[in-house]
């Protein structure tokens, strides 16, 4: 059998789900035995290749994430909403009923830590949506995990249920938010 | 209440195809509750008035196209009832996926995070996510109250505070104002709650309260813990019950 191939994404979220996936420790190099993690925040590749399993992180928050993740979803076969940021919007969407002027005013004039500050505008620099979402409410989704973040162990079921070829369940007793 | 006339006849109900002998005048969520079948409930409050407000306990009858909610239905002779088919299913996964797209319930930085009915709930009919947009609409935090706030994001309007300080504690600080997406606990005439004239600061709501939306200040983040058979108990003392 041929090894899978496993991306591993960071959009709007902390890496707490990152960490969490580090946390599996020597499982990990059972993993690895079965895939390759081809792109990740720990894998130096530019470009997001056709992979079988991705685990995104994170809640889309800006016109750079909403073309990642559809980019995402056309080069993936089984996308993976990895925790709560992904699966609810989680604390990114604290902001959403918030008016946007209000929020970046908050953050670049009048945080205590800012000395006459402004708001950045430069076209260069990617423009946050209007609302913090959920993965599913851009792309399909294909496996929930919430969890902020889920456990190693949760993480661990989950890979490898689909590096064998399984969708998981995560019933009563593996679900788990916050 | 005054006590009725002592039962005469025992009521026969099956449900989910085992037959049980139940009083006249008894729900099916008591008989269900006595004979050991899980129903979920929201709004229920063993004590306080029922409202059937949540739909979360809902139940199928035999003849009935209509689902009903076991905590308001009174047992009929020879009723048939489901407590558990696809179609229940189905409604009550639903149901909690309106409740959490409705308001702002950021878990992981809530207060009742791991100590919520409706997070358990959430995890017991394996919603993995909610097929809803979230409708993220802007709601307040009343901090002004000395010992306890409220935080509105959290709220799922099952009125179990409301019921409670009317008809336990007898202050009614608490009722509802507007109607459905737009309807909101408030305190006297919408007023900030650290001054309501009517609270007497007793704490019943809060120990009622299924979420985080009413909590103590001492709470924080994963710890706060809920009593609400503290109220139960109460009024069972007192003779009353329901
Ligand atoms: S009230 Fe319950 S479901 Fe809502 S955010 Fe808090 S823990 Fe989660
Ligand atoms: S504040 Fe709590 S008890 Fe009162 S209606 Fe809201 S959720 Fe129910
Ligand atoms: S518990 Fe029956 S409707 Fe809420």
């Amino acid at each position: 059998m041929s090894k899978k191939k496993l991306a591993t994404v960071w959009l709007g979220g902390c890496s707490g789900c990152h960490m969490s996936l580090l946390d599996i420790d020597e499982r990990l190099l059972e993993l690895l035995k079965l895939v390759d993690i081809v792109k990740s925040p720990i894998v130096d590749t530019k470009e997001f290749p056709g992979v079988d399993v991705a685990l995104v992180e994170g809640a889309i928050t800006s016109d750079e994430h909403l073309h990642e993740i559809h980019n995402i979803r056309k080069k993936t076969k089984i996308l993976v909403a990895f925790g709560d940021c992904a699966v609810t919007a989680n604390v990114p969407s604290l902001r959403n009923p918030i008016p946007m002027k209000d929020v970046l005013s908050r953050a670049y004039i009048e945080a205590e830590s800012v000395d006459k500050g402004q708001i950045p505008c430069d076209d260069a620099i990617l423009k946050l949506l209007p609302r913090v979402m959920p993965l599913h409410e851009a792309v399909k989704v294909d496996v929930f995990i919430p969890g902020c973040p889920p456990s190693a162990d949760l993480i661990f079921y989950v890979l490898s249920e689909l590096v064998n070829g399984r969708i998981p369940v995560l019933d009563k007793e593996r679900l788990r938010y916050g | 209440m005054t006590p009725l006339a002592a039962p005469t006849t025992t009521i026969l109900v099956t449900i989910d195809e085992k037959t049980y002998s139940a009083d006249p005048g008894e729900t099916i969520l008591d008989v269900c509750k006595r004979e050991g079948i899980n129903i979920p409930t929201l709004c229920f409050l063993e004590g306080v008035s029922t409202v059937g407000a949540c739909r979360l306990c809902l139940i199928e009858i035999e003849g009935t196209r209509k689902l009903l909610p076991a905590c308001a239905t009174v047992v009929a002779p020879f009723q048939k009832v489901k407590t558990n088919s696809d179609r229940l299913k189905k409604n009550r996964r639903m149901t909690l996926e309106l409740l959490f797209s409705e308001r702002n319930h950021i878990c992981s930085v809530c207060v009742a995070n791991y100590n919520c009915r409706l997070q358990d709930l959430a995890h017991e009919v394996g919603m993995d996510h909610v097929r809803f947009p979230y409708l993220f609409p802007d709601c307040n935090v009343d901090g002004t109250n000395k010992i306890y706030n409220i935080d509105h994001n959290r709220c799922i309007m099952c009125t179990k505070c409301v019921r409670t300080c009317d008809e336990v504690e007898g202050a009614h600080t608490w009722d509802v104002r507007g109607r459905g997406f737009e309807s909101r606990i408030i305190a006297d005439f919408d007023e900030a709650w650290g001054t309501s004239p009517t609270c007497t600061l007793c704490g019943k709501c809060v120990s009622v309260c299924p979420t985080g939306a009413l909590w103590h200040k001492q709470s924080v983040q994963n710890n706060m813990k809920k009593s609400p058979e503290m109220v139960s108990e109460l009024t069972a003392k007192r003779g009353r019950k329901g």
